[in-house]
């Protein structure tokens, strides 16, 4: 075990893939001699070499196109679009290439690659450094989506994600890079050393995808959350006074369906929540499901906390953010219900 | 027959190797700009602007310069601008870069979250800028607010921008110089690279389809230059004949990659206009003097319908790419005294100098004014707030102008958020 942040945890999984795995590549704008403005791919081109790890003309659609081509080669590319914001010249090889090559050709070629993206707000980086656009992707057929929440996930999760035979969507909450946020950001920063999940297993380990875990046990309500909003779930039921069960997705796409309905069963409240805008977001699909599984057993309205239906802002950063007020307002309210 | 192509299997069998160009230098290391081809000064002809592009290939592989190590302005594109012009040229560079280093201290103060500064490539947008017309339109990147201080859009416009205060013309909406100036001719600032590339040649056609007189000149960054929508702009403007610029700054650096991963087997970025059959020239970005002839050579053709041009100014980027970038990791830190084409500050002073229409003490005495006019600049807008204190954008605001008309939804929001 070791103490990183999610940074060196996302580093350690590429590494680890590189050392096992030739065929694992890495690239990416700024990725290979800098190691990734957020220094997530640090020193791999050293250790590997330029064929292994290097910089790409910046062309979002090229990075991934060629991830494809090499996929098809044969190839385990783990490429990185330096904000996921800037995805969307990538978008039609990621949805009408990567998602169907396999469907398509009848399993003749695959698309085993990893799209890295950083991911989320909080960083005043106005509405170019901060989307959450997950159900860009939940709604593609043939994309998983993972959005870890801290260092031991992050590795596990990337791991997983590196050898699994389909493309995955890797989104890593870039307010969470250097330690766990709650939300509350006139606090000060704490970095991961001190929270339970910076512990990092040294090696090869996996996360399988398609896991969710509870996080915070409860009896009161099920909190639905992933990425940076799990910090801020936890903070919001120990401030509103909740006994809230808050679950990790982890995994968006497959969905931990079981732990999810096992939970809301169990509890008979559910709220929802995302940084995503609201409009048919990841949360209207969660919202969808658990009534489909729990209807009967439901005692209050599903509720959701999400982003407002406007492009992020950049000064208003902290009244646009879901922070834990609104959360904790949600929890109340659904009690109340 | 046989044996010949038991040859060829032994030579098809030799192994491939993966080429990932690198620059010259890297930390640690001494400069070296030695690859970079410099032409002298005036050596360059300036061709009619009804020229047919297939006979001026050559200029997208040269640099023009006016400009020569006396300061003195040479050659078939010196001439364009008198003392007075040029003057204003020095003082608008002086601006930008007193603008630039008292936002970069204001955001080390905490004063807004971030900047980008133009430091060394003050000469390309400020001498662009006079070449335009009221009317013309601008696709700019973040690094082009000298067509703004050059076009005397207010400096404390800019600042309420960058401090995202109360009077805001964006609201706060906005990352700090993603500026936007309708009036100025100046379009709103994109965070995604190189979609206002092809944007520009859109605006083109327009003014084409409109029958206007107007035109437009795209900006795009050399690293940027790699993206899709930068070809998308050369095919449009290539085919409908678009009265467009089409400026590519080159500055040799973007964030940490060095422009050959851009440019590749390339031999320069000018060249990419060829094959779109699009007359490219290459200039000295840092001569305050060169850029501006060679604007005023690509907007006549653009006004006189005779098509797109692309312009590639070849400069340096002497700071970091913005306030979260440290180039110490990535490139010598005394690379940019290494760069050959100069200051283009220093130059127009030296040119100035030369001719007897400035001297040291005028450029001491233009240099406080200027300083004070920033900091008078930069007073008002803190009256008005910087991005954690004083006057701030209402988080009302926030929901407004998504659409012309606020739908049901969003007032829904609003109201339960209690703005
Ligand atoms: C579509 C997109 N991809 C990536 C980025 C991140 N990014 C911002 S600036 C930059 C470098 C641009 O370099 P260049 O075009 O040379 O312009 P310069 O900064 O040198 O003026 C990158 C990669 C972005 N803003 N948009
Ligand atoms: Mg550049």
């Amino acid at each position: 075990m070791a103490r990183m942040s999610m940074i060196e945890a996302i580093r350690s999984a590429m590494e680890v893939s590189m050392a096992e795995d030739e065929r694992v590549v890495v690239f990416g704008e700024d990725v290979g001699y800098f190691g990734g403005v957020f220094r997530c791919t640090q020193g791999l081109q050293q250790k590997y070499g330029v064929a292994r790890c290097f910089d790409t003309p910046i062309n979002e659609s090229g990075i991934v196109g060629a991830a494809i081509g090499m996929a098809a080669y044969g190839l385990r590319p783990c490429v990185e679009i330096q904000f996921v914001d800037y995805m969307y010249p990538a978008y039609d090889q990621i949805v009408s290439e990567a998602a169907r090559i396999r469907y398509r050709s009848a399993g003749q070629f695959t698309c085993p690659i990893v799209i890295r993206m950083p991911t989320g707000g909080g960083i005043f980086g106005g509405q170019t450094h901060s989307q959450s656009p997950e159900a860009l992707f939940t709604h593609v057929a043939g994309l998983k989506t993972v959005v870890p929440s801290n260092p031991q996930d992050a590795k596990g999760l990337l791991i997983a994600a590196i050898e699994d035979p389909d493309p995955v969507i890797f989104l890593e909450p870039k307010r969470l890079y250097n330690g766990p946020f709650d939300g509350h950001h006139d606090r000060p920063v704490t970095p991961w050393s001190t929270h339970p999940l910076g512990e990092v297993p040294d090696g090869h380990f996996t996360v399988r995808l398609g896991e969710a875990v509870v996080r915070r046990p409860g009896k009161a309500v099920t909190v639905l959350a992933y990425g940076t909003m799990v910090h801020v779930a936890e903070a919001a039921a120990e401030e509103a006074g909740v006994d809230a069960e808050v679950i990790d997705l982890r995994t968006l796409l497959p969905l931990d369906l079981e732990t999810v309905a096992t939970s809301v069963k169990k509890t008979r409240r559910c709220v929802v929540i995302h940084e995503a805008t609201l409009t048919s977001g990841f949360g209207a699909e969660l919202v969808a499901l658990v009534q489909e599984e729990c209807f009967w057993h439901l005692e209050a309205p599903i509720m959701r906390v999400a982003g407002y239906d406007t492009p992020y802002p950049h000064a208003q950063e902290w009244a646009y953010f879901p922070g834990p007020r609104r959360v904790a307002e949600a929890l109340v309210a659904t009690m109340e219900a | 027959m046989g044996v010949d192509s038991d040859d060829m299997n032994e030579k098809t069998a030799a192994s491939l190797s993966f080429q990932v160009p690198e620059p010259e230098v890297r930390p640690g290391e001494t400069p070296d700009f030695s690859h970079v081809q410099i032409p002298r000064a005036g050596s360059v002809p300036r061709p009619p602007v009804d020229v047919e592009p297939s006979e001026i290939r050559d200029l997208a592989y040269s640099i023009i310069r006016v400009l020569n190590r006396q300061g003195e302005a040479v050659g078939p594109w010196a001439g364009g601008l008198d003392e007075e012009e040029l003057r204003e040229g020095l003082r608008h560079m002086m601006t930008l870069r007193a603008f630039d280093a008292r936002m970069l201290t204001a955001q080390r103060q905490g004063k807004t979250s971030f900047y980008m500064q133009h430091m060394g490539e003050e000469a390309v947008s400020c001498a662009f800028r006079r070449a335009l017309e009221p009317g013309d339109m601008n696709f700019p990147t973040y690094r082009q607010a000298g067509l703004l201080i050059a076009g005397d859009y207010p400096m404390v416009e800019m600042m309420n921008q960058i401090f995202s205060n109360e009077a805001d013309p964006l609201k706060g909406r906005q990352l700090p110089v993603l500026y936007s100036a309708r009036e100025h001719g100046f379009f709103s600032v994109s965070g995604n690279l190189a979609t206002q590339f092809i944007q520009a040649v859109g605006w083109a056609m327009a003014s084409a389809i409109s029958r206007d007189t107007r035109i437009a000149a795209g900006w795009i960054g050399d690293g940027s230059t790699a993206e899709s929508d930068f070809h998308a702009g050369l095919v449009f403007a290539s085919t409908y004949r678009a009265p467009v610029v089409l400026n590519i700054v080159n500055n040799q650096w973007a964030i940490s990659t060095f422009q050959g991963i851009a440019r590749g087997g390339s031999g320069t970025f000018a060249a990419r206009g060829l094959g779109f059959g699009i007359p490219a020239l290459r200039v000295d970005g840092n001569d305050y003097l060169a850029v501006h002839a060679v604007a005023k050579w690509a907007v006549e053709r653009a006004r006189r319908n005779l098509g797109p041009t692309l312009i590639e100014h070849v400069t340096y980027r002497v700071g970091a790419h913005s306030t979260s970038d440290d180039p110490s990791a990535y490139r010598p830190k005394t690379e940019s005294d290494a760069w050959p084409l100069g200051d283009p500050i220093i130059r127009l002073k030296n040119h100035l100098v030369a001719i007897g229409a400035w001297s040291e003490e005028r450029h001491k005495q233009a240099e406080a004014e200027i300083m004070d006019k920033v900091i008078g600049a930069q007073r008002e807008a803190e009256s008005r707030g910087t991005l954690h204190s004083g006057g701030q954008p209402s988080a009302r605001d926030l929901f407004e102008g998504v659409y012309a008309t606020m739908p049901p939804h969003l007032r829904r929001q609003r109201q339960k958020a209690g703005f």
